[in-house]
């Protein structure tokens, strides 16, 4: 008796901290960033027009309201520069995520069939580059990619190329850099799949006449979807924002939305039009968010 | 694709066909095979032959080598040295794709991803079987094994035993030349075990397919095979039908493990016609019929089956005349095991040993039984004793 209401109390809490964490530091500040993308610009502090006063009284306030207009959101369909940044960032975005999955797959698999004491210690490298900081990691990049670093230097050696190759500012550095900070994001909730799964599956898939790539692609494969779903996911909805890898290492040409987000919010100060265009990059991801969710739902169903 | 496999024709009639050798025809020869991981000998120069249409046992402790064996003849694993003919082709590095013959897993192994009718048509299909003859087929396996209805289910929306029928389905939906079952009913209640165990001969004697099980449970094993091949550490310590290998063990380890027995070590004293007089140091002289193999004149052991031993108040009468006809023993009852059908005695003798007797409860009402610390007679026959090098 006593027991149960010992345990009532925080359960309950645990059960709605989850909302007042949606609430608290999801819902507050998108209500923000959607009021400020439905004002307009000025020359004030904070940069944008109308402010709520609310010691102004309640006309000031629907005043206020009456003045909130869609036309950031007009400006982004008609503009061909967020057109296009949103165009450049979802195709950044599919590509390095099929580049992460064709690389990270067959890690995860590797990993997933390594002795058990062997595939901790593979984690750990897996995890390693965590240890150090991101952007000093991408300066690391730079460092290896420029005209006379060290990826140019390997090459001279080995006399595949007779001059430095140019890397740096081209997409393939941007591509190097993406796949090489998402990779763990890739890697572990696919491994998480593979290695749960039971190795006699794949035996049992051979002894009934299937060649190593039907048990691939009929058993393995199949089975690991979850992972797949997983990985994909967390790597392709950061990768669509992503602003520090382009910037530093892909060339100006071509802006990804984060880059175009980063512009208008501090050097164009125009805090309503960088709303309007953070609004629409959550639209945008919102479809596989909700896929991701009903993934995990259908998952949570199956038991497994 | 050469494959034989997708063939319409039914068992019996493949039976006679050129893939599947006439019932008591040799099938599988194991030559000299031999498996090492790492420093640890798993199986060490096993040569075995069986017939088609045998439903072969393996057995044997854990660790014995017995699923090293099995997961060889299905090409799990290759063996380091040996033969393994299968229908006269040496198989032995073939991959498990290419071989006639389907296995039944521990668990199951059934894909969680799909149906019991894709489970089951998985083998089909990778052998390109026509779309019509696979679902003819699947039915006929479903209803062999009495899954009708369930045919849309997952495999985690089955219980236990439909889960295993669902595997064996699987498993005999190609027509393999040779069926490997590792410890096929280990996973079952005692109860389905029993009735599985039934249905499993059942069905391997209406296919006349040949089937080889490996299992730890020696009742299984019992049984279900016609033959049994005991293994211990890596080697095939006897391979003999079921009531040889319990009436005529061929060593002292496999008298013990299978089944229950009394030992008693002692020396070879003298012979007298067709009996031996042995002498042991817990049970006094023991008279026991000459061994078919001559032992050596060392160390020995006599052996008697607990059921053997008969248990009387005041011993046999009738063949008290011939002191050579029967062992008497007289002892004091020191513990009773009653376990329904039977009850086991525990019998100290005046001699110093220990005696178990297993004895049939054959009336309900028995106002007889013995009670303990009661004084007994157990006596045996020559006969019902086994002479092992101890």
């Amino acid at each position: 008796m006593s027991s149960r209401r010992i345990f009532a109390r925080p359960a309950r809490f645990a059960a709605i901290a989850p909302y007042v964490w949606m609430v608290l530091f999801f819902l507050v500040p998108f209500a923000f960033v959607l009021k400020i993308s439905l004002s307009q610009t000025a020359i004030a502090q904070p940069p944008y027009a109308p402010v709520f006063d609310l010691t102004a009284g309640w006309d000031a306030l629907r005043g206020a309201f009456a003045a909130l207009s869609a036309d950031n959101f007009k400006l982004l369909v008609s503009d061909d520069i967020y057109v296009f940044a949103y165009m450049r960032s979802l195709t950044v975005a599919v590509t390095a995520t099929a580049l992460l999955l064709l690389i990270g797959y067959p890690i995860a698999y590797g990993m997933a069939r390594l002795p058990k004491r062997w595939q901790a210690v593979a984690m750990v490298l897996v995890i390693v580059p965590f240890w150090t900081s991101f952007l000093i990691r991408i300066y690391a990049w730079i460092n290896i990619l420029q005209h006379d670093g060290l990826l140019n230097q390997i090459l001279l050696a080995l006399h595949l190329v007779s001059q430095p190759v140019v890397w740096l500012s081209t997409d393939t550095a941007m591509y190097i850099g993406i796949v090489y900070s998402y990779l763990p994001f890739m890697i572990l909730p696919l491994y998480a799949t593979l290695a749960k799964m039971e190795p006699a599956l794949e035996e049992a898939a051979a002894d009934l006449g299937a060649p190593p790539w039907q048990v691939f692609w009929l058993v393995i494969f199949p089975l690991s979807l979850p992972g797949v779903g997983a990985g994909v996911l967390l790597c392709f909805i950061p990768i669509v924002g992503e602003f520090v890898i382009p910037d530093l290492l892909a060339g100006s040409n071509a802006l990804m939305i984060g880059q175009t987000l980063w512009l208008e919010f501090f050097t164009n100060k125009d805090w309503p039009v960088a709303s309007a265009a953070a609004i629409v990059l959550l639209m945008v991801l919102l479809v596989p968010l909700l896929l991701y969710e009903r993934l995990q739902k259908r998952q949570l169903e199956h038991g497994r | 694709m050469t494959d034989e496999l997708p063939r319409t024709d039914t068992a019996a009639s493949a039976a006679g066909g050129d893939p599947y050798p006439a019932a008591g025809q040799p099938l599988l020869r194991i030559e000299g095979v031999a498996k090492t991981f790492g420093t640890f000998r798993a199986v060490d120069g096993v040569s075995l032959d069986i017939k088609a249409g045998e439903f072969f046992a393996l057995l044997g402790p854990s660790g014995c080598g017995k699923t090293t064996l099995l997961r060889m003849l299905a090409g799990f694993e290759a063996p380091d040295e040996g033969r393994i003919l299968l229908g006269g082709k040496d198989i032995a590095q073939a991959l498990p794709h290419e071989r006639p013959v389907n296995m039944m897993f521990q668990n199951y192994a059934l894909f969680p991803h799909l149906s019991v009718r894709d489970n089951i048509a998985f083998g089909l299909k990778r052998a390109g079987m026509p779309r019509v003859e696979i679902a003819t087929r699947v039915a006929e396996m479903v209803a062999l094994v009495k899954l009708e209805g369930l045919e849309k289910r997952k495999p985690d929306q089955l219980s236990g035993g439909q889960r295993q029928r669902v595997a064996l389905a699987r498993a005999l939906a190609r027509r393999p030349q040779l069926l490997l079952l590792d410890e096929p009913l280990a996973a079952l209640d005692k109860k389905l075990r029993e009735s599985t165990q039934g249905e499993l001969m059942e069905l391997q004697r209406r296919l006349g397919m040949t089937f080889i099980i490996v299992t730890h449970d020696q009742e299984e094993a019992m049984t279900m095979a016609s033959r049994i091949g005991v293994m211990k550490a890596g080697k095939l310590a006897q391979v003999a039908s079921p009531r040889e290998l319990y009436e005529a063990p061929r060593s002292r380890w496999i008298a013990e493990f299978v089944g229950d027995i009394n030992l008693f070590d002692g020396e070879s004293k003298l012979r007298d016609g067709h009996r031996l007089v042995i002498g042991t140091r817990d049970a006094g002289a023991l008279v026991v019929a000459e061994p078919r193999e001559p032992v050596g004149a060392g160390k020995l052991a006599v052996a008697i089956r607990p059921e053997k031993v008969k248990l009387s108040r005041r011993g046999p009468v009738s063949e008290a005349g011939r002191e050579t006809a029967i062992n008497r023993l007289d002892g004091v009852i020191a513990d009773i095991c009653y376990l329904g059908g039977t009850t086991t005695f525990k019998v100290k003798l005046d001699t110093g040993g220990m005696l178990q007797a297993s004895v049939a409860n054959s009336a309900r009402l028995d106002v007889d039984a013995y009670s303990l610390n009661q004084h007994v007679v157990a006596w045996f026959t020559p006969d019902d004793c086994v002479v092992l090098p101890s």
